[in-house]
C-alpha cells in the first residue's frame, strides 16, 4: 500500500509525539449562550495513553465535552486540567500543539486548494518546515490511504475520502492527544478498517485517543474504556466488558443505545460479558469444552 | 408498475469516465430495495438517475432506459417527476427549503406546493412527523437543529409528499442507534402501509437485513451482486466489495471459522 517514494509505515515512531498529558474534568458544566445546558457536572479523569470511546444519543453532550479539551469551548462551571494545570488561561493556539481534533463534518475543517496543502497546514502552524514537514504529510496521507491523491482538490474527493483527509490533517500535527468525532460515519468496510488501524497505531505511540462514536462494534473492538453520556452527564464509565454487560443494559437503553450483538448473544447463552465477536467465540469455545 | 433501469450507463457533465457502467434494477411499489457498495461505487449516482434528476436537472449523458411506470424519465418535467418519486439527498442540510419558520411548515412545504387543501397539508405534515418520531420538533426553527434532527426533518418532508416511490441516500448516516432503528421501522411501515416502493442506499447492512426485500451491491458503477436480501447479505463476496456484512452474518462466520459447532441454540442467540 505504500506508494513509491513515501516512507515505510513503521517510521512514524522515529519521531515520537511528546508525552501525553493526564486530563481531568473537574465538575465541568457548560451552557450554550441560548441557555441550552449541554454538560452538567461532568467529572472524568483520563490517564496518558488511554483509549477512550464516548458514546450516547444525538445531543447528549459528547461533542461539547471534547471541545473543552482544545479550548474551542470553556466551561461555564468547573475546571479542565491537563497535567494538573487549569487550561482556562491557555490559548487555543497552544492547546492545538497538544490536542488534535478531527471534526464530525469534514467540510467544517477543509479549506485548502489541494490535498497536501490541507495536511501541511496544521504542522506548518506548529513551526514544522522542510524535510520533516514533507515526511509528516506523506506519512499522514499514507496512514489513511490517500497518498495517491496528494495533488487533488479536497472537494473533488467523495465524502468518505474528505473525512479521511480531515483525519490525516490532524494526524500530521502529531499531537499527544488525538480526538476523533464520529470517525467511521460514511465509511465503507475498508474505510472503517483504516480508521481502526489509525487508532491502534496512535495508541501504540503512547498517544491518548478519544473517539466519539455511534458504532458500537468499533467501540467494543478498538477501545479499552467506554464512557456513556446521557443528557450532559456521565451515565456509565468502564471497560467494554462492563459497559456492555447485561447488568448495564437498562442504563444503556435509557441512553438510547443498544449493546453490540456479540454482547447480546453471549448473555442469551449465559457466556458472560462478550462485547466483541472474538470474545464471544472464545467464550463459546470454552463453554463447549467444559460441557 | 415499477421504476426500471435497463442497461443504464451514465456520465456526469465534464467527466471522462462513466460513473455508472452497467445498471439493471427494478423497484416495485410496496418493496424495499437496498443498495450497498464501497465508497464511490455509484450509489448516489443511481439515486440521481433513478429519480430522473440526472440527466434531467444535473445534466450529463445517459444511455439505456430509465422508466417510471413505463414512462421514460427523460420525457417527464421536474414537477411530474416530483409527484411520482421523492428523493432524499445524502447531505440532508442541502434539502431544507430555508423559507420556513418552523419544522411543521418545513414538512408541510412540499404538500402545500402540490396544491393540496390546507387541512390535508396539515394532516400529512403531522403524519410524516409522527412516522419518524419528531412531533416534538414541530415548533422548532429548522435552521437550528442538530445533524441527526435535521436528517429526520428532511426525511419527514419527503414522506409528506406521499410519493409512490421513495429514493433515500443514506437516511440514517448521522443518527444514533436509537434514531437508526426508529427510521428503519418507519420505512418498513411506510412501504407496507402506503404501498410506496423504497430504494434505500445504506452502509449499515443491519438496516437492510431488517427491512429490505432485495439488495443490490454495486462495484465501480456496475451491479456486482443482486437478489433476495438475506442470501445477498450473507454472500461471502460482500467483504471484497467493501461492504461490511450484518452483525449476525459476521458472528456466524466467526463461530464457524473457529471450528465450533453451529447449534440451534447459538443460531437463536444470534438472531
Amino acid at each position: 500500500m505504500t506508494a513509491s517514494g513515501s516512507p515505510a509505515r513503521g517510521s512514524t515512531r522515529r519521531v515520537p509525539p511528546p508525552p501525553a498529558p493526564s486530563i481531568e474534568f473537574e465538575a465541568v458544566s457548560f451552557a450554550y449562550p441560548d441557555g441550552t445546558r449541554a454538560l452538567a457536572d461532568v467529572s472524568l479523569r483520563i490517564e496518558p495513553g488511554e483509549m477512550l470511546a464516548i458514546v450516547g444519543q444525538n445531543g447528549s453532550g459528547k461533542s461539547t465535552l471534547v471541545r473543552h479539551l482544545n479550548g474551542l469551548l470553556r466551561p461555564t462551571g468547573g475546571r479542565v486540567l491537563m497535567d494538573g494545570t487549569d487550561i482556562r488561561p491557555v490559548h487555543v493556539a497552544h492547546l492545538a500543539a497538544r490536542v488534535g481534533l478531527a471534526f464530525q463534518n469534514p467540510d467544517r475543517q477543509l479549506f485548502a486548494g489541494h490535498v497536501s496543502a490541507e495536511v501541511e497546514f496544521g504542522p506548518r502552524n506548529l513551526g514544522i518546515r522542510g524535510a520533516e514537514l514533507a515526511e509528516r504529510v506523506a506519512l499522514a496521507l499514507a496512514a489513511v490511504g490517500l497518498e495517491g491523491v496528494a495533488g487533488a482538490n479536497p472537494y473533488d474527493l467523495g465524502y468518505s475520502r474528505r473525512k479521511l483527509l480531515a483525519l490525516a490533517s490532524v494526524l500530521a500535527m502529531r499531537t499527544p492527544v488525538l480526538i476523533l468525532d464520529e470517525p467511521t460515519t460514511g465509511q465503507d468496510a475498508r474505510g472503517v478498517a483504516r480508521v481502526q488501524d489509525v487508532v491502534a497505531r496512535a495508541a501504540a505511540d503512547g498517544r491518548t485517543v478519544i473517539a466519539i462514536s455511534h458504532d458500537m462494534r468499533f467501540v467494543a473492538e478498538c477501545f479499552r474504556r467506554v464512557v456513556v453520556m446521557r443528557a450532559g452527564r456521565v451515565a456509565l464509565d468502564g471497560l467494554p466488558s462492563a459497559v456492555f454487560a447485561e447488568a448495564a443494559w437498562p442504563e444503556l437503553r435509557a441512553a438510547y443505545l443498544e449493546p453490540p450483538l456479540p454482547a447480546v448473544a453471549g448473555a442469551r447463552l449465559g457466556l458472560g460479558a462478550t462485547p466483541t465477536g472474538s470474545e464471544f467465540v472464545a467464550a463459546l469455545a470454552a463453554g463447549l469444552r467444559n460441557r | 408498475m415499477a421504476i426500471e433501469l435497463s442497461a443504464v450507463r451514465y456520465r456526469y457533465a465534464g467527466a471522462s469516465v462513466f460513473a455508472l457502467r452497467s445498471i439493471d434494477l427494478r423497484l416495485e411499489p410496496g418493496r424495499v430495495v437496498g443498495v450497498a457498495g464501497a465508497n464511490e461505487a455509484g450509489k448516489s449516482t443511481v439515486c440521481l438517475v433513478a429519480s430522473g434528476l440526472a440527466p434531467g436537472v444535473v445534466g450529463g449523458l445517459l444511455e439505456g432506459s430509465v422508466r417510471i411506470d413505463g414512462v421514460e424519465t427523460a420525457t417527464l418535467r421536474p414537477h411530474e417527476l416530483a409527484q411520482r418519486c421523492g428523493l432524499l439527498f445524502q447531505n440532508a442540510a442541502t434539502q431544507v427549503s430555508n423559507t420556513t419558520a418552523t419544522v411543521f411548515e418545513e414538512v408541510g412545504f412540499g404538500p402545500c406546493n402540490l396544491g393540496l387543501p390546507v387541512s390535508e397539508v396539515g394532516n400529512r405534515a403531522w403524519w410524516a412527523l409522527r412516522a419518524v418520531g419528531i412531533e416534538k420538533l414541530a415548533a422548532r426553527d429548522p435552521a437550528r437543529l442538530s445533524g441527526g434532527e435535521g436528517q429526520l426533518v428532511a426525511l419527514a418532508s419527503v414522506l409528506a409528499l406521499r410519493p409512490k416511490y421513495l429514493i433515500l441516500d443514506e437516511p440514517t448516516s448521522e443518527l444514533d442507534p436509537a434514531g437508526t432503528s426508529l427510521v428503519a421501522d418507519a420505512l418498513g411501515r411506510v412501504a407496507r402501509e402506503t404501498g410506496a416502493g423504497i430504494l434505500l442506499v445504506e452502509h449499515k447492512t443491519d438496516v437492510l437485513a431488517q427491512i429490505a426485500n432485495e439488495v443490490v451491491v454495486l462495484e465501480r458503477g456496475a451491479v456486482a451482486l443482486a437478489g433476495a436480501a438475506a442470501p445477498t447479505l450473507a454472500d461471502p463476496r460482500l467483504a471484497e466489495l467493501g461492504v461490511e456484512p450484518p452483525a449476525a452474518v459476521r458472528l456466524e462466520r466467526m463461530v464457524r471459522a473457529a471450528g465450533l459447532e453451529w447449534t440451534a441454540a447459538v443460531a437463536e442467540a444470534i438472531e
